[in-house]
This record gives C-alpha cells, sequence and structure tokens, in this order.
C-alpha cells in the first residue's frame, strides 16, 4: 500500500505547477478563453514540448506510457489553472480511441501529430436524443463502392469547432441502443457534407453542433473492427470520465482553499467572517468534501489502472460524488463568497462554472447512481 | 500509488479472517447480528478469548502485553474484526484507561491494574461528563479535596456507559479551582465503584434500554496512590485518551458488513413481501452509502499511510468520526425502512415472529448517540474549523 507519487507524477505535478504560477494567471486564462479559438496554441505547443500531451499513451506510439493514475496526478494539477486548452478532446477522447483501435498507418497519419500537438482532434461521442447513453448511436454508415457513407447529427462535440479530425461512431447495423454494431470512423473536418455550428459553454470552453449529410470516406477511416466501435468507445469515455473527476477534485480544493482564505480576509461587524462558527461548519464540510472526493477519485484511478473488476463502479461512484458533493461545494464557496461570489470578475464563479460543467459531462449524478443501484 | 499489501501482511490477514471463522461463537454472533443488547458474560468470554489468543491488546505496548502489530496489522485486524461483525472490545478499559496508565502512571499502578485490564477480570467505566458539563467538559465540577493520604471526592458523572457492571471508574476531577485556565487544576483519578459514598442510578434511553448512568460521589474516599500522573495534568491526559476514542470511531468495515447485508436482505423477499431491491428509490439511497463509505475506507487507509510513515496521527481523527457517525445514522435509517411495517413492534418477540428487522427502530433511535459521545459531531467541525483550517 502507498499513497505517494512516483518520480515522473511529482515531475510532471511540480512542472504543471509552476507553468500555472509563472505563465498561466486567471486573467492570462480569461483572455485565452475569450479568443477566436478558445485556447492557445503556444500554451498548446508548449503542452507537447514538455511531454504531457504524451502521458497515456504507449512508448512505442512516442508516449511515456502512463496509466489513469498518472492522468490523474496531470488533469487535478492543470485543474488548478482553469486550464482551456483541449487537452480531453485531443488526448483523452480522440487519442484514447486511436491508441486502443488504430492500426499503425493510422497512428502515425493521426496519433502522432496530434501527440506533437499539429493535429487537433476530437471524439463527437454524444448524440441529442441519446441523452447519456452511448450505444444511443441513430447516425448511419453505409458501404458505397470503396467508401463508407455517414449520416447524422453529433452534438456537444467537445472542441469541435478547431478540430481537424472528428472521430466519428456510427451505426453499421443493429438497432438503436446496440452496442453491438457501432463502428469508429475518422473524419476530417472539412468534408464534403460535414457542417460544424461551433459555440460557448458555460465554463467557456468551446463545443459544436456537427451534422453530416451523406459524408463520404475512404474504407481506411474505419478505426478498428466493423461493427465492434463500441468497446474502445466505451473504455474511452471511462478514462475521459476519471481524467474530468480528477480535475474536478483539483477544483474543489483550489474553491475550498480560496474561500477559507476569503473568509479570513473579509471583515463584515468588525470581525473576519471566519471567525462565524455558522459559515466554518460549512467549511469544514467543504474540506471533507475535498478529502472524500479526493480517496474515492484515487481508489477510483487505481482500480482503473489495475483493470480491476470493479473499475467500471468505480468511475460511476467518483462520478455521482462529484455531482452532488462537488456541485455542493460549487455553490457553499458562491454562497460564503457573497456578493463577490456571483461577479464575472472572480476566478471563484469560473471555477464553479467548470466544476458544474463536469458534473453533466459523460453522464450526471442520477445516471451514475442508477448504475451502482442495480 | 497501489493498494497491494504485502505477502506478510496477506499471510496475517488469513490467519485473522481463519480465527474469526473458527473462534467466533455462533451464540454471540447471533446477539450481534441481531442488533439486540449484549449480556456482560458473552463481552467477558469474547475478550477472553481474544486474550487468550494474544489479540487482546492491539494498541498496548508489547511490554505491557500489546500484540506489537504495526500499523497495517492493526488495520488488517480491525478490517476482519469488523467484516466478521465481531462484537466490539469494551473500550474503558482496554483502550481509554489502559494507554493513560502506561504512559502516565507509576510502576506500582502499571501491575497493579494492567494485567487485570488485559485479561478482562475488571469492568472499567468512565466518569468525564458531568450534567453541567457535555460538550463543554473543561467546566466539571466534581471535586477532590486533598485530605492528608486520600482525596474526598464529591460530585456526579453522567452518561456512565454500563457502569452498572463496573468495578472501577476513571475520572476527570477539579484538585484546584484557584487556576487561570479552566482545564487547569483537573487531575486523573482511579475510583474503586465498590468505595463507600459511590451509588450508580440508570438512565433508560429513548428505546428503553439501560446502557448509561448517572454515578454519585459522595464524600468519597480515594486513596493519593489512585492519582495518575501529577495532579493538575489530567485534561493533558485526557485528551490523548479522546483522540483514541475517535479515531476508532470511523466503524468502516463494521459499516460495511451492514450495507452487504443490507444488499443480501434486498435480494431475498421478507415476510412474503416484494424483494426491496426492485424499489429503485431504496436501490440509489443504498448505493449512495455504499459511495460514502468507500471514500471513508480510502481517507482512513490515507491516514493509515501517513501514520505508517511516522507521524501523529491528528485532526483527522475528527473527520473519521464525524464520516463515520454519519454513515452509521444512514445505514440504521435504511435498516429501518427496509423492515416496513415491521419496525414497529417493540423487540423481538414470539407473538412478532422471527426476524431480525424487528429491531431495526430501536438500532434507529439508539444510534442517535453516535453522533453526539466522544465529543459531538459539531465539537468536531470546531477541532477541524480551528486546527486545521486556521479560523
Amino acid at each position: 500500500m502507498d499513497f505517494s507519487l512516483n518520480e515522473l507524477q511529482t515531475m510532471m505535478a511540480d512542472s504543471v505547477g509552476r507553468f500555472i504560477d509563472n505563465k498561466y494567471d486567471f486573467d492570462t486564462r480569461q483572455k485565452y478563453a475569450e479568443s477566436e479559438r478558445g485556447f492557445s496554441d503556444d500554451v498548446w505547443n508548449t503542452f507537447a514540448e514538455l511531454g504531457w500531451t504524451a502521458v497515456p499513451f504507449a512508448e512505442d506510439d512516442g508516449g511515456l506510457g502512463g496509466g489513469p493514475v498518472d492522468v490523474m496526478v496531470l488533469m487535478q494539477s492543470l485543474a488548478r489553472g482553469l486550464v482551456v486548452e483541449p487537452y480531453v478532446a485531443n488526448i483523452i477522447l480522440a487519442g484514447g480511441v486511436l491508441r486502443r483501435v488504430a492500426n499503425d498507418a493510422q497512428k502515425e497519419k493521426w496519433l502522432q501529430p496530434i501527440l506533437g500537438g499539429e493535429l487537433h482532434a476530437t471524439l463527437a461521442f454524444h448524440e441529442p436524443q441519446a441523452r447519456y447513453e452511448l450505444a444511443d448511436v441513430a447516425t448511419t454508415a453505409t458501404q458505397k463502392g470503396d467508401d463508407w457513407v455517414i449520416s447524422g447529427h453529433k452534438g456537444l462535440v467537445l472542441n469541435g469547432g478547431t478540430s481537424d479530425l472528428l472521430l466519428v461512431p456510427a451505426r453499421t447495423s443493429g438497432d438503436t441502443g446496440d452496442e453491438h454494431g457501432i463502428t469508429l470512423f475518422a473524419v476530417a473536418a472539412d468534408s464534403d457534407g460535414l457542417s460544424c455550428n461551433a459555440y460557448a459553454t458555460v465554463d467557456g470552453l468551446r463545443a459544436a453542433e456537427i451534422s453530416l449529410a451523406n459524408v463520404h470516406v475512404p474504407h481506411d477511416a474505419v478505426l478498428g473492427s466493423v461493427d465492434e466501435g463500441y468497446a474502445a468507445l466505451d473504455a474511452t469515455i471511462d478514462d475521459a470520465t476519471l481524467a474530468v473527476c480528477a480535475e474536478a477534485v483539483g477544483i474543489m480544493y483550489a474553491l475550498k482553499d480560496k474561500t477559507v482564505q476569503y473568509s479570513k480576509d473579509r471583515s463584515q461587524f468588525g470581525v473576519p467572517i471566519g471567525s462565524f462558527q455558522a459559515l466554518q461548519h460549512r467549511m469544514v464540510d467543504m474540506l471533507m468534501a475535498c478529502e472524500q472526493a479526493q480517496s474515492l477519485l484515487m481508489w477510483a484511478a487505481m482500480m482503473n489502472e489495475e483493470g480491476n473488476d470493479e473499475s467500471k463502479r468505480a468511475v460511476s461512484a467518483i462520478k455521482y460524488m462529484i455531482g452532488t458533493a462537488g456541485r455542493k461545494l460549487g455553490e457553499e464557496a458562491v454562497q460564503i463568497h457573497g456578493g463577490m461570489g456571483v461577479t464575472w470578475e472572480l476566478d471563484v464563479a469560473h471555477y464553479f462554472k467548470r466544476l458544474t460543467t463536469i458534473s453533466t459531462l459523460f453522464g450526471n449524478a442520477d445516471w451514475h447512481l442508477d448504475k451502482l443501484a442495480a | 500509488m497501489h493498494v497491494t499489501f504485502s505477502t506478510k501482511v496477506l499471510a496475517f490477514q488469513e490467519e485473522v479472517r481463519a480465527f474469526f471463522r473458527d473462534e467466533y461463537p455462533d451464540d454471540i454472533r447471533k446477539v450481534v447480528d441481531s442488533g439486540g443488547e449484549m449480556p456482560p458474560e458473552m463481552q467477558v468470554r469474547w475478550q477472553q478469548t481474544l486474550y487468550k489468543k494474544g489479540w487482546a491488546a492491539a494498541n498496548w505496548p508489547v511490554e505491557y502485553g500489546g500484540t506489537g502489530w504495526s500499523p497495517v496489522e492493526k488495520y488488517i485486524y480491525a478490517r476482519e474484526e469488523g467484516f466478521a461483525n465481531a462484537p466490539i472490545m469494551m473500550p474503558f478499559g482496554m483502550h481509554m484507561v489502559a494507554p493513560v496508565i502506561y504512559t502516565f502512571g507509576s510502576e506500582e499502578q502499571k501491575q497493579r491494574f494492567l494485567p487485570d485490564i488485559l485479561a478482562s477480570k475488571v469492568w472499567w467505566c468512565q466518569g468525564y461528563s458531568e450534567p453541567g458539563a457535555g460538550s463543554d467538559l473543561a467546566s466539571l465540577k466534581t471535586r477532590a479535596d486533598l485530605a492528608g493520604d486520600h482525596y474526598v471526592v464529591n460530585g456526579t458523572k453522567t452518561w456512565t456507559t454500563l457502569g452498572q457492571h463496573a468495578d472501577w471508574i476513571f475520572c476527570l476531577v477539579r484538585t484546584n479551582t484557584d487556576v487561570a485556565r479552566r482545564q487547569e487544576g483537573i487531575s486523573f483519578l482511579l475510583i474503586d465503584m465498590n468505595t463507600p459514598g459511590v451509588s450508580v442510578t440508570p438512565i433508560m434511553l429513548l428505546d428503553g434500554t439501560l446502557e448509561v448512568n448517572e454515578v454519585h460521589f459522595t464524600d468519597v474516599k480515594v486513596p493519593v496512590g489512585n492519582l495518575v500522573g501529577e495532579e493538575g495534568k489530567g485534561w493533558t491526559y485526557g485528551k490523548v485518551l479522546l483522540q483514541h476514542e475517535r479515531t476508532n470511531s470511523a466503524n468502516t468495515f463494521r459499516s460495511q458488513y451492514r450495507t452487504r447485508q443490507l444488499r443480501a436482505q434486498a435480494a431475498t423477499s421478507v415476510r412474503g413481501a416484494p424483494p426491496l431491491e426492485n424499489d429503485q428509490n431504496f436501490m440509489r439511497k443504498l448505493a449512495a452509502v455504499e459511495i460514502e463509505l468507500k471514500a471513508l475506507e480510502y481517507t482512513e487507509l490515507r491516514t493509515l499511510a501517513a501514520i505508517a510513515s511516522g507521524k501523529a496521527p491528528g485532526p483527522e481523527s475528527s473527520f473519521l468520526k464525524i464520516k463515520g457517525t454519519e454513515i452509521v445514522q444512514a445505514i440504521d435509517t435504511l435498516y429501518m425502512e427496509a423492515a416496513g411495517y415491521y419496525c414497529l413492534p417493540y423487540k423481538a418477540d414470539p407473538a412478532v415472529g422471527e426476524g431480525s428487522e424487528t429491531s431495526s427502530a430501536l438500532n434507529y433511535f439508539n444510534n442517535r448517540k453516535v453522533t453526539i459521545f466522544a465529543g459531538s459531531n459539531e465539537i468536531q467541525k470546531n477541532i477541524i474549523a480551528k486546527h486545521v483550517l486556521g479560523l
């Protein structure tokens, strides 16, 4: 039993910490978030240069051979900076699918440039009618000569507007809702018949609605086996769920720390508001929520790292906790900051909004609780 | 970062598991599983079984009869004990007064008291709270006035758990009223319950059980040799002891045993009713408790890892106490809800028929105490606010 970080993890946490302290203050983050692409290409190149984009990939693929625990450490460290660069879309989602099912030629063509920061990609895992069900894929792909023809609509595609490559689950057999019959395709964003409406999400990040109307892709756009794409899709979404939960726990600690500090600095009635017991006990609850979430996160990451039978249940458990205790903590942070908490100016509101966004991503608390209640 | 244990620890775990499988008597198991009151004879019989095995005092130093277990081995033992739902060791002798005696007591006191505590030959109870001193313990008024070679003790202690069976009581008493801080002038005194002037009045709890008492002292003569450590230092000694009381109150494994039992119960039909697992609301509540409990298990493990690496247990014991007791009460509530109408009969009674569900409401009522005793959960939050958050 050992809960300490290894050398790589310690180095990574330190270098991310230094980066945020020196290069990524809140104003800078806001500037990037409000820029045209919604993030900084320079910063993204820095991510690639420092090797952060290589963490979860095998050494044969040019990666660092990291697993869920390493990703957890990285995401939790990035959380403090509320980083807007598309790590989840490129590395966890698109990278997660490619490393699982792409053949060597496909990895060469797509995965390597993603690691290098030259190609932006994402995974279009959601459709409007599906709520949180991954297998609810109505988008169809049919074979026509050597090509596949894809039609359908993908919703809330993370960083869809700036992605050069979209990984698209489409139904090649079976009914909507079947796990079997889903095939994964790599689709260039500039394909004929593909239209993309990009927009901002409440956390300051970006997403897009993407329509595919008879989009032709060549046969080598098929990732993995025809009809057998669900397993990679599902495993990748588990990775992504863990990754954003790690980010959420990092945000929870940041909000707790900022709230406690604010309660010491802010005086009313001639005393710091942190001297009021009504607030003290609530901040203790915030601390306990952080520690409980951290514990559950570490459990979930370790179970997934070792491929334990409990892996999926662990992912649902931490996601439930983020969606309940995490949300509550965000609300408390705003409440204890009083009027300042509801301003755009203060970073607290933006941490809160990202935490709230994460509550919904990849299935909300109710959805995950039902998996554990069964 | 990993949670695998060494081969040596796993072998120890196997030994502990086998012990509980083979040596835990069925008649006692039945009483514990039903949540009913434990007859003192059973409690003592079980503790003496542990004594014979050499496992009575997990935390004591080896020289006084402790096991010499590492923090990880103690954790493994507690886990297996919880998973077996074995009786909880009466804490007052073994976990509470003994550490004070072997840490602060004289050689004579160690020889006189420790062997009998280890062998569960003497029943101890705790004299801390008073009618006017609950959460605000430092306001205690029971006084011990020095008169030659003995103290004269006057006052009342309350909430004395199972004091009706006790041979001895350890008390915090005021030996000096002329002090700058109320925490000063308090001493730690051992008192024979058979001394003239000691009387015990039971307090009936809301579930009808007689598990706590008031203990009255009227001109009770206590030899000065029964003072532990220095006069006036009792508060410091007592705090050491309370921290231990809290660390032990996470109840993680016993709670996991109970949630597993609830899951099993939910899968079957009780008294002809449809299985509860068809009830999504109930199953969601159970799953939510299981999640909190898993988190607590890992919070406790993280604390253990810190202790194993040489850090002293600190205010996190307050944290474990708060979460652990909240979860105990949540599980009690689920048991009661699971029983439906059959949580209502007052006690298991031939008129009602078989079934442990008949004591579920009583457990729910009885366990309101767990968030109150050992320093209420609100007091624990004050401790965390001050010592961890710096407020």
